[in-house]
């Protein structure tokens, strides 16, 4: 797989979404896992790469103002790729809530999700357009 | 609001007053404290209970909205709302559905939930494309498809992907999710690949690019993933099109890593990448693009020099950009890809290497660190080691760890093959110890061992250093270099002779803050007393009697001469006396002549002083509780009542000394029992050891104490008994093998210590060094021999580690490598099924297995092409089912099981015909404690024998131990034989050592 899981992570190092892709993990497996990248990733600053190896993942994160986005890849993803692809997610985001913030990721965490999904299916980058990505989620917005 | 109203009532209270996720949030985040919260989630998860259950679909759903969040972001485990997310699925308003597949893809997985199969309808209803479905819901149940579907669902809904996959309408948004869905079912259901891998083809060419970009994606996952990417070679065409089209950088990544696993395979393919990929390099302005061609030029295109060349040069700009750490860090990960081969680019940057070892960023400083471990050679090993040692003095604590650790990693690599100047080496490792940081004291008390025993020429050095550890006691509080200083003070006590100033050693290893060690250490060190303090009484003997020839010289000088003085006083010697020694002593080297002159400072006062010194200071230790300390401070004390006896510091000369014979067998006995040369020994030592003809395996050993008494002969001056194991009963019958096999585990967890792992024994089975092998015993004591085969072996790079020179070759359990071999044959046989249904789809032969698996002629081959036709088999009875199951699809699961048992019924058929060795292999797993017996040639028996047998023999540098196995826990050695051309004396203490109680801590029982 290329993409192995994402996580948003707070300052306070509460996990805001978590999405894996094709691995499973018992829910104590998730929470050790979480709790050591989280505690790896935001001990760094910025003068530090956003490149961390973690077992048999290699992470790569990005920190958006109180937020940590963290990506979880194979060892042979290319990680300037994935960097870019948070990137996009941030944007998409930002287009859709206005300047992005926590609240808006905890209070529409199922939009979040539905984004992500357009994005990223099994671990593969389907979605690199941001209308197309938003499309079906203003669908439903206005449906309801 | 008709289904409330029919339902009871506390389910209509749940539906008027159900709190909606956004008031679950805001009260979460109101709790004011930790404790609160999770009262307040625990609160909540009541309220999801019961309002779940509720019939009506509103509440039901903002019930599984609530849930889906508090799991996914508190780890709470949904699996028991299940059934009540499937129930949202048929909802004919849009938004529950979408609830439920949330829900279900992020809790939802083969190996959790069975009850996704429920759902297939409604799935195949999601996915099918009529005017009449929403399409807002085919993508969820699509994503739901790619992350949960069993193997079963995936085989079941392949046919139902097919029509998404070859749609063509233009911007099907569909398209590409069903061509990752698609991925998940390969990757599942391998035998899905003849319906869906002609379709993914097709969308590589897709007009659509996100469809072809999700395509090349999904090839690039297969591709990598498998273990032989050859089945993807017809599609090179292909994929070099997009590589030359293609302006996508997500799309160009993806076929550089295709062409990545590709170009070794086929050499010309390499040729025509080559020139595209060099020119993106050059070109692109996307560094995610141009580092994915480094990496694609340095890992498979390392043989066209000017590709290379392009590649480093890029990846030099990448480590000289100063703003930016993620480009310096993909810098330094470019130059570790490079091979041995390409050293030149790391030689080149080496200045920026050295750099970055003090870059702020941990993970930079890390692959600086690699990468200089890997310049290394031995040129300059001693340059940079020591600027690297400099370095961790002054580095954070965790970083100057990871510096000792690479630097006594690369240099104890290979039996040391890059150390030429073993001295600087040990001086080395003893200004590590001086790192206020080092805790790697276990490695480099290992290495300085080692050392020790490998390395004649290093000793004097060794033992310098390892003076200046004993002496210093600062170090003795430090709880990570107690092992350092247990091996400090094994060197002095085992190489003393080098030492310049034994009283010093003894009353370094005797200094009162030695109560800080641990009292294994303890032990070492009360032994090193010993020896040094033997050292000294036989020295000091050896200086009588240099004093008494030099007197007789003299004697007769004088009556030539005519001199004055009846003899020199033994202390106050001159060079004189050490020439007359050296002339009478031809055989002493230079070396022995040295440090007799050192010891000059001998005289009676101070070895009385030292006998008294030690008395006080090892005394209280007779008393101690541990018996390791305890026993070796009564060895010690003993010695000094013997020397004592011999009233040796009455006597003034030596013709006074040799009179009294207790004297003379004293240190004859002594001398002999530390001549010896203890040297490494193989960890495989014990296979070579071949059995006596005469020993019979299954009998009782009755006639033991025959065999023994005929020992007694030559070992009647020995003192040791079996006194470890006082009954040698043979009549006790073993448990059942199945229960042992528990205990055996058991009994590995907590005697580990005494087991090798298995996989080493394959690694140095054959270059291990011979130096003081058993059989080899004519090369004890040859300096030069020794030496030449060391710096051969430095010579010759190696694969063999250094191992530690135990004996000990307790029994190599293979249970484990055999059942993680087995695993790991599983694993991969699954993978080689898809490419072979792969291969079998592209190349279109069904029947025959291609010529790469063909060309491994092993029997596990054999099984492989076994499985790729059954396989093919398999496919084609599927595609039978398939077109009749659209009929029956609700009996998946029987289905399956029927399946399943057909594959087991294969497998074991191919068990029964293929290999009797597989299973006996299965066999050996089970009872892996008769298997190393039973390959030496015992006869083969299927009956587990009843009577205790030998299931040990352990090869000792004088002869060899059988052990015999009386329960699960113990071993008894029930024979020892003693080389005969061995001096026996000589060994009975380390005998001893080896079967006291806790003996394999020590260095000293090699």
């Amino acid at each position: 797989m290329g993409i192995r899981f994402v996580l948003l992570v707070n300052k306070q190092g509460q996990t805001r979404l978590a999405q894996y892709y094709a691995e499973h993990l018992t829910l104590d497996e998730r929470r050790a896992l979480e709790g050591e990248i989280v505690r790896k990733c935001l001990a760094r600053n910025d003068q530090q790469c956003s490149f961390v190896e973690h077992r048999n993942y290699k992470i790569v994160y990005r920190r958006y103002a109180s937020l940590f986005f963290l990506v979880g890849v194979d060892n042979d993803e290319n990680e300037l790729a994935i960097l870019e692809f948070i990137h996009l997610f941030v944007e998409t985001m930002d287009r859709h809530f206005g300047n992005v913030c926590e609240l808006d990721i905890m209070f529409h965490l199922e939009k979040a999700h539905f984004m992500l999904e357009e994005m990223v299916m099994n671990g593969c980058i389907v979605e690199t357009s941001k209308s197309n990505i938003l499309a079906p989620i203003q669908l439903m917005d206005k449906a309801s | 609001m008709a289904a409330p109203v029919a339902a009871s009532s506390p389910s209509l209270v749940d539906t008027l007053f159900q709190r909606s996720l956004d008031d679950l949030i805001r009260a979460l985040r109101s709790s004011p404290s930790a404790a609160a919260e999770d009262a307040a989630i625990a609160r909540a998860l009541d309220e999801i209970r019961r309002e779940i259950r509720s019939p009506d679909l509103d509440t039901k759903a903002v019930a599984l909205q609530k849930l889906t969040y508090l799991s996914s972001l508190n780890f709470l485990d949904p699996s028991w709302a299940a059934f009540h997310t499937l129930e949202l699925l048929p909802s004919p308003t849009l938004s529950h559905p979408r609830v439920g597949y949330l829900a279900a893809a992020l809790s939802f997985h083969p190996s959790s939930t069975d009850l996704l199969p429920l759902a297939t309808h409604q799935l195949r209803k999601h996915i099918a494309p009529s005017p009449s479905n929403p399409p807002a819901l085919a993508a969820p149940a699509l994503h739901l498809l790619a992350l949960a579907s069993s193997p079963d669902l995936a085989n079941h809904l392949a046919p139902d992907l097919l029509p998404l996959l070859s749609s063509q309408a233009v911007s099907s948004p569909l398209r590409p999710k069903a061509v990752a869905a698609a991925l998940r079912t390969l990757s599942v259901c391998p035998d899905a690949a003849p319906v869906l891998f002609k379709p993914l083809v097709d969308c590589l060419s897709s007009s659509d690019p996100r469809t072809a970009s999700t395509a090349i994606g999904v090839f690039c996952e297969l591709a990598v993933a498998a273990p032989d990417p050859s089945p993807y070679l017809p599609l090179a065409p292909e994929f070099y099109r997009l590589l030359v089209d293609c302006r996508n950088n997500w799309v160009l990544i993806k076929v550089l890593k295709i062409f990545a696993r590709l170009a070794p395979l086929e050499p010309r393919l390499a040729g025509r990448i080559l020139d595209p990929v060099c020119q993106l390099i050059r070109r692109s302005p996307a560094k995610s693009l141009v580092f994915e061609c480094i990496r694609t030029v340095l890992t498979s295109l390392s043989d066209h020099d000017d590709a290379v060349r392009l590649a480093v040069d890029k990846a030099k700009e990448f480590l000289a950009s100063d703003d930016d750490p993620n480009l310096r860090y993909l810098g330094l990960r470019a130059l570790t890809m490079l091979g041995p081969v390409h050293s030149w680019a790391v030689e080149e940057s080496r200045e920026a290497v050295i750099r970055s070892l003090h870059d702020p960023d941990t993970n930079i400083r890390h692959e600086a660190l690699c990468l200089v471990m890997g310049m290394l050679s031995d040129n300059n090993v001693v340059e940079i080691c020591n600027l690297l040692i400099k370095y961790a003095m002054k580095s954070d604590p965790e970083f100057a760890n990871e510096i000792l650790d690479a630097v006594l990693m690369t240099c104890g690599r290979n039996l040391y093959e890059l150390i030429l100047d073993f001295d600087w080496y040990v001086s080395l490792l003893g200004e590590m110890v001086r790192n206020p940081h080092c805790a790697k004291g276990d490695e480099i008390e290992r290495q300085l061992v080692d050392i020790g025993l490998r390395v004649r020429d290093a000793r004097p050095e060794l033992v310098r250093v390892a003076r200046d550890l004993l002496i210093d006691p600062a170090l003795l509080g430090n709880p990570f270099l107690c092992r350092v200083l247990s091996a400090a003070a094994w060197i002095s006590g085992e190489y003393v002779e080098f030492s310049r100033n034994p009283l010093e050693l003894i009353e370094a290893l005797l200094q009162p803050r030695t109560n800080l060690l641990p009292s294994l250490v303890r032990a070492v060190y009360i032994q090193a007393v010993f020896k040094v303090t033997l050292f000294c009484f036989i020295s000091f003997n050896e200086q009588m009697q240099a004093a008494e020839l030099l007197s007789l010289g003299n004697s007769s000088n004088e009556r030539q001469g005519n001199l004055e003085g009846p003899y020199l006083f033994a202390g106050k010697t001159s060079t004189d006396q050490n020439t007359a020694f050296e002339i009478d002593h031809c055989v002493a080297t230079a070396d022995k002549a040295d440090s007799i002159e050192k010891k000059e400072t001998l005289t009676h006062e101070s070895i009385s002083n030292l006998l008294h010194l030690i008395e006080s200071a090892v005394g209280p230790l007779s008393e101690c509780a541990e018996v390791e300390v305890q026993e070796r401070a009564r060895n010690v004390l003993g010695l000094i009542f013997n020397i004592r006896e011999t009233q040796f510091w009455n006597i003034k000369a030596y013709h006074e000394l040799t009179r009294d014979k207790k004297v003379t067998e004293l240190v004859e006995l002594m001398e002999a029992t530390f001549s010896e040369d203890l040297g490494p020994v193989s960890t495989n030592a014990q296979k070579r050891v071949s059995l006596p003809e005469d020993l019979t395996l299954n009998e009782n050993l009755s006639d033991i104490s025959k065999i023994l008494s005929d020992h007694d002969a030559t070992c009647a001056s020995i003192s040791f008994s079996l006194r470890s194991h006082p009954s040698v009963e043979t009549t006790e019958d073993f448990a059942p093998v199945a229960e042992t096999n528990s205990l055996l585990a058991e009994h590995r967890k907590r005697h580990g210590l005494y087991y090798l792992p298995a996989e080493k024994d394959d690694i140095e089975s054959n270059d291990y060094p011979l130096a003081n092998e058993p059989l080899l015993s004519a090369s004890h004591g040859d300096v030069t021999e020794d030496f030449m085969k060391l710096t051969a072996q430095s010579l010759n790079p190696r694969k063999a580690k250094p191992t530690k020179p135990r004996p000990m070759v307790i029994r190599l359990d293979e249970g484990d490598g055999v059942s993680s071999s087995n695993f790991k044959s599983i694993k991969e046989s699954k993978d080689d099924l898809l490419s072979g249904a792969i291969r079998n789809v592209l190349l279109g032969n069904e029947s025959k297995p291609s010529s790469s698996l063909k060309k491994s002629s092993d029997k596990t081959s054999r099984r492989r092409d076994n499985d790729v036709s059954d396989n093919s088999e398999l496919v084609s009875e599927h595609q039978d089912n398939s077109t009749i199951g659209d009929k029956e699809h609700g009996q998946s699961s029987s289905r399956s099981r029927h399946h399943n048992h057909r594959h087991k019924e294969k497998n074991d058929s191919s068990g029964k015909n293929g290999s009797n060795e597989e299973k006996s292999h299965k066999h050996s797993t089970r009872s892996s404690r008769y298997h190393k017996h039973r390959q030496r040639g015992d006869p083969p028996s299927d009956i587990v024998p009843q009577a205790p047998v030998i299931i040990l023999v352990l090869s000792i540098p004088f002869g060899w131990i059988c052990f015999q196995e009386k329960n699960e826990f113990n071993l008894y050695p029930i024979i020892i034989g003693i080389a005969s051309d061995q001096p026996v004396r000589s060994h009975w203490i380390r005998l001893d050592c080896l079967f006291g109680s806790v003996p394999f801590e020590d260095p000293t029982c090699n």
